[in-house]
C-alpha cells in the first residue's frame, strides 16, 4: 500500500471508531429517562416537574455524543 | 464541506449553498441571496403571518387558530417562569423569538426537497452566541463584579487544601461557562444533521426492488419521529437559555 491508501485508511478507521462515543450517551440517556420513570411510577404527582428535568439531562448527556460525531465530521473533512 | 465528488446520492448534498441570484460584494463579503437566506426569509414571514393572522380578532374566547398561537405563548412563558423566575418576564421576547424561529427553520427543513438553515453550526452558533453574550452582560449589569462569583461554588473547605480546590474549581467552572455557546449550538445542528442525514441513507435503499418497502416504512416512522426532534430541539434550545438566564439572574 502506498502512502496515500494509509492515510486514507486511517482516516476512515478513526471516523468509525468515534461511533463508539455514541455507546456513552446512549446508556446516560437510558440512565435519565429510566430514572424519570421510576421517581414518576412512585410519585405521579411530579411528572409535570420530572418531565423538564429529565429533557435538560438528556440535552446534557446527548452532547457529549454528539461531539464525537463533530470529532467524525473533522476527521473526515478537515484533516487533510 | 463536501470534498467526495458530488453524486445523486451523496446524502451530504442536501446541505449544500447553493445561490439563487448573485449580488455584488460588499467589503469583500458575499452577500449573495441563497437558499439559507430563502428559508431565513420564508420562515421570518411565516411565523409573522402565524401570529399576526392569529391574533388579528383578538376574541375573548379565542378560536381554533388563535388558541393555537395563544398555546405557543403560554407554553414559552409558563417554561420561562418555571425555570428563571416571574421577574425574567422581562426577557420573555428574545426567548419566545428564538423558540420559534428555530422551530420554523427546522420544520421548514422537514418539507422535502427544502433545506435546512438550522443543520449548519455557524448559524446555530450565532443565534447561541447572541444568547451567551446577552446573559453575559445580563449578569454583569444585575451584579456588577460580583457576577465573577459565579465562578466559585459555595460550600467549599477552608485551610490551604480548600484553597487549592478553590482554584481548580474557578478553572472548571470559567470553561464550563465558555463551553455553553458551543454545547447548544452544536446540539442543534447535529441533531437536526444527523436526523436528515440519516433518511437521506435510508431513501437511497428504497430503490432496490420489492425489499424497498421497509425502508420505506422506517423513513414514514422516521419522519414522524424528525418532526418531533424538530419541535424537541427547538425546545431544548430555549430551554436551556432560559435556565442560564435563571443563573445570570440569580446566580446560584
Amino acid at each position: 500500500m502506498d502512502a496515500e491508501a494509509v492515510k486514507l485508511l486511517g482516516k476512515y478507521l478513526g471516523a468509525g471508531l468515534t461511533t463508539f462515543g455514541m455507546l456513552g450517551a446512549a446508556i446516560g440517556v437510558g440512565l435519565i429517562f429510566a430514572a424519570a420513570l421510576n421517581g414518576i411510577a412512585r410519585n405521579p404527582a411530579t411528572e409535570g416537574k420530572l418531565k423538564g428535568f429529565a429533557l435538560m439531562g438528556m440535552a446534557i448527556a446527548e452532547i457529549m455524543g454528539l461531539l464525537a460525531f463533530v470529532i467524525a465530521i473533522l476527521i473526515l473533512y478537515v484533516v487533510k | 464541506m463536501t470534498e467526495a465528488a458530488p453524486t445523486v446520492h451523496n446524502p451530504l448534498a442536501q446541505f449544500e449553498v447553493k445561490k439563487i441570484f448573485t449580488l455584488p460584494d460588499v467589503f469583500g463579503y458575499d452577500i449573495s441571496f441563497t437558499n439559507a437566506s430563502l428559508l431565513m426569509s420564508l420562515s421570518v414571514i411565516a411565523v409573522a403571518l402565524f401570529m399576526g393572522l392569529g391574533m388579528r380578532r383578538r376574541e375573548l374566547v379565542p378560536g381554533r387558530f388563535q388558541s393555537m398561537v395563544e398555546m405557543t405563548y403560554n407554553f414559552v412563558a409558563d417554561m420561562l417562569t418555571e425555570t428563571a423566575g416571574a421577574d425574567s418576564m422581562r426577557y420573555f421576547p428574545i426567548i419566545f423569538s428564538l423558540f420559534i424561529f428555530i422551530l420554523f427553520c427546522n420544520l421548514f427543513g422537514m418539507i422535502p426537497y427544502s433545506y435546512t438553515v438550522t443543520s449548519h453550526i455557524i448559524v446555530t452558533f450565532a443565534f447561541a452566541a447572541f444568547a451567551f453574550i446577552g446573559v453575559t452582560c445580563i449578569g454583569f449589569y444585575k451584579h456588577g463584579l460580583h457576577f465573577l462569583h459565579f465562578f466559585l461554588p459555595s460550600g467549599l473547605p477552608g485551610g490551604i487544601g480548600g484553597l487549592l480546590l478553590a482554584v481548580f474549581m474557578v478553572v472548571i467552572e470559567f470553561f464550563s461557562y465558555l463551553a455553553r455557546p458551543v454545547s447548544l449550538s452544536i446540539r442543534l445542528a447535529a441533531n437536526m444533521m444527523a436526523g436528515h442525514t440519516l433518511l437521506k441513507i435510508m431513501a437511497s435503499f428504497v430503490g432496490v426492488g420489492l425489499i424497498g418497502i421497509f425502508p420505506f416504512a422506517f423513513i414514514l416512522i422516521f419522519t414522524g419521529f424528525e418532526i418531533f426532534v424538530a419541535c424537541l430541539q427547538a425546545y431544548i434550545f430555549a430551554l436551556l437559555c432560559s435556565v442560564y438566564l435563571n443563573d445570570a439572574l440569580h446566580m446560584h
